[in-house]
């Protein structure tokens, strides 16, 4: 009879499985990617390494010495830390964050706009305090724009009343509101001092959203040639909320990460996040191998570091508020040992 | 934060101030560099080898000596290491790139005399 192994499944929970479980689990995993982004599977010698890395007993693991890479840590701090600035100082002293993000926990760009005064007086401060790169961050947000929360139509709404022009007027009208708003914020935290902005989860309400972030990251690299810039996506595809977006050309719509890539670095980011959710009912090496398989075509294209999303419910990570150490360590270094990633 | 944060730094992370993670990251998010190169850039600021940038043992008494901040704890006493901003304008010539913060603070003095050199290669 097989040995048992413990792994994780998608929603955190401990199960019992075996070797040849896990095995079957990564090649479904790698094959369900290559199936929905029509892109290659992984390979032999990688399946095998990762089945080493998730059948293993071990609580925890990690690359190897000398691979480490950058860690741009969104969201940086928790309120058991004291204030926020406390928070910060205690990512870079205590838990040695190779970067910390200022945030407020209304994470969306258009709520930060109306505090960006006191946004602004705790960069001055978290600058004064800390050593590392101490960047901004947000959401696009785009949702945000639509009735009953903003001034737009709301297109969830008239899109299944099949009122498919106006739903595309009111995602356009919001995309130039976004823009607007993204920008003001960013250059406010620029002028505190911040080291770089992070925009957060783009594209998640759909193609418009995506083209909001692109046209505000184009405009700050206008404007600001020394100003880091990192795009964290939502999703390896780009929803078609319009479905006739473009950006230089490029269809926003259906774009999986390295078409994400492609016109991230065109608009002037500096570094890309990836993101490929977690699907909680199956294994968490599934989804490493699915999450693996959508982001491997970045790294031969790209040209700017990439630091894919691995944090609660992406790149093969459960989606526990509370991460397992098992499951994080196991996805970190399934990672950076099969993507050679920039960071994390 | 203890099993994500924690967890992915001590599996895969250069471990920022502790070793000479938030060098290499500044390169990555001001230039875009990837991370071989921007490995071997800052190495060679330093004048060490990729491999130590993550090696806090190495990397804490020379973080020490070019006066680049680092971590303290209960055992050490740094009252003579330079302060955050201390720290980042030597930061910024040791790696010859401008940093928001120090740009800023160094346009804010009023009475410094001459502008400050930008790069250690300007010093007299």
């Amino acid at each position: 009879m097989e040995r048992q192994v413990l792994a994780r499944m998608g929603d955190g929970s401990l199960v019992a499985t075996t070797r040849d479980q896990i095995r079957a689990d990564l090649e479904e995993g790698t094959q369900a990617a290559a199936a929905r982004g029509k892109m290659a599977p992984l390979a032999a010698d990688e399946l095998d390494h990762l089945l080493d890395i998730y059948a293993s007993s071990a609580r925890f693991t990690g690359v190897d010495i000398g691979a480490e890479v950058v860690l741009s840590k969104d969201g940086s701090g928790t309120p058991q830390l004291g204030s926020r600035i406390d928070a910060l100082y205690a990512c870079e002293q205590v838990l040695a964050h190779d970067t910390v993000e200022l945030f407020h926990i209304d994470y969306s760009y258009k709520a930060v706009k109306t505090i960006v005064p006191f946004e602004q007086q705790f960069m001055k401060e978290a600058q004064e305090r800390l050593t590392v790169p101490v960047h901004y961050g947000a959401q696009p947000d785009l949702g945000r724009y639509s009735a009953p929360d903003g001034p737009c139509g709301n297109w969830s709404e008239l899109l299944p009343a099949l009122k498919i022009d106006e739903a595309r007027a009111a995602q356009e009208e919001a995309v130039a509101l976004a823009v607007d708003d993204m920008v003001y914020v960013a250059e406010s935290l620029w002028e505190a001092g911040a080291d770089g902005l992070n925009f957060d989860t783009a594209g998640a309400a759909g193609d418009a959203d995506f083209l909001a972030t692109l046209r505000a990251v184009e405009t700050l690299r206008a404007r600001h040639s020394e100003m880091g810039i990192m795009v964290g996506m939502a999703a390896e595809m780009v929803l078609g909320t319009h479905g006739r977006l473009e950006y230089r050309g490029t269809r926003l719509a259906g774009l999986k990460p390295a078409g994400q890539l492609a016109v991230v670095a065109q608009a002037g980011a500096t570094v890309f996040g990836p993101a490929v959710n977690t699907v909680t009912t199956r294994s968490v090496a599934w989804n490493s191998a699915r999450a693996l398989t959508f982001v491997k075509p970045c790294m031969a294209a790209a040209t700017i570091p990439i630091h894919m999303n691995v944090g609660m419910g992406v790149g093969g990570m459960p989606m526990h508020a509370f991460a397992p150490v098992d499951a994080v360590s196991r996805a970190s270094r399934a990672c950076v040992d099969i993507l050679r990633l920039d960071g994390l | 934060m203890f099993g994500m944060d924690v967890a992915h730094s001590c599996a895969s992370g250069m471990n920022g101030l502790r070793a000479a993670g938030d060098l290499v990251a500044r390169l990555q998010m001001a230039k875009g560099m990837r991370i071989t190169q921007a490995k071997r850039y800052v190495a060679d600021r330093l004048g060490v080898t990729p491999l130590d940038l993550s090696d806090n043992t190495a990397m804490h008494e020379l973080r020490g000596e070019l006066r680049l901040g680092r971590v303290f704890e209960t055992e050490s006493s740094y009252y003579a290491d330079p302060s955050p901003l201390e720290a980042k304008w030597h930061i910024a010539e040791l790696l010859e790139l401008p940093i928001n913060s120090v740009e800023r603070f160094r346009a804010g003095l009023s009475c410094a005399g001459p502008a400050a050199p930008a790069t250690a290669k300007d010093r007299p």
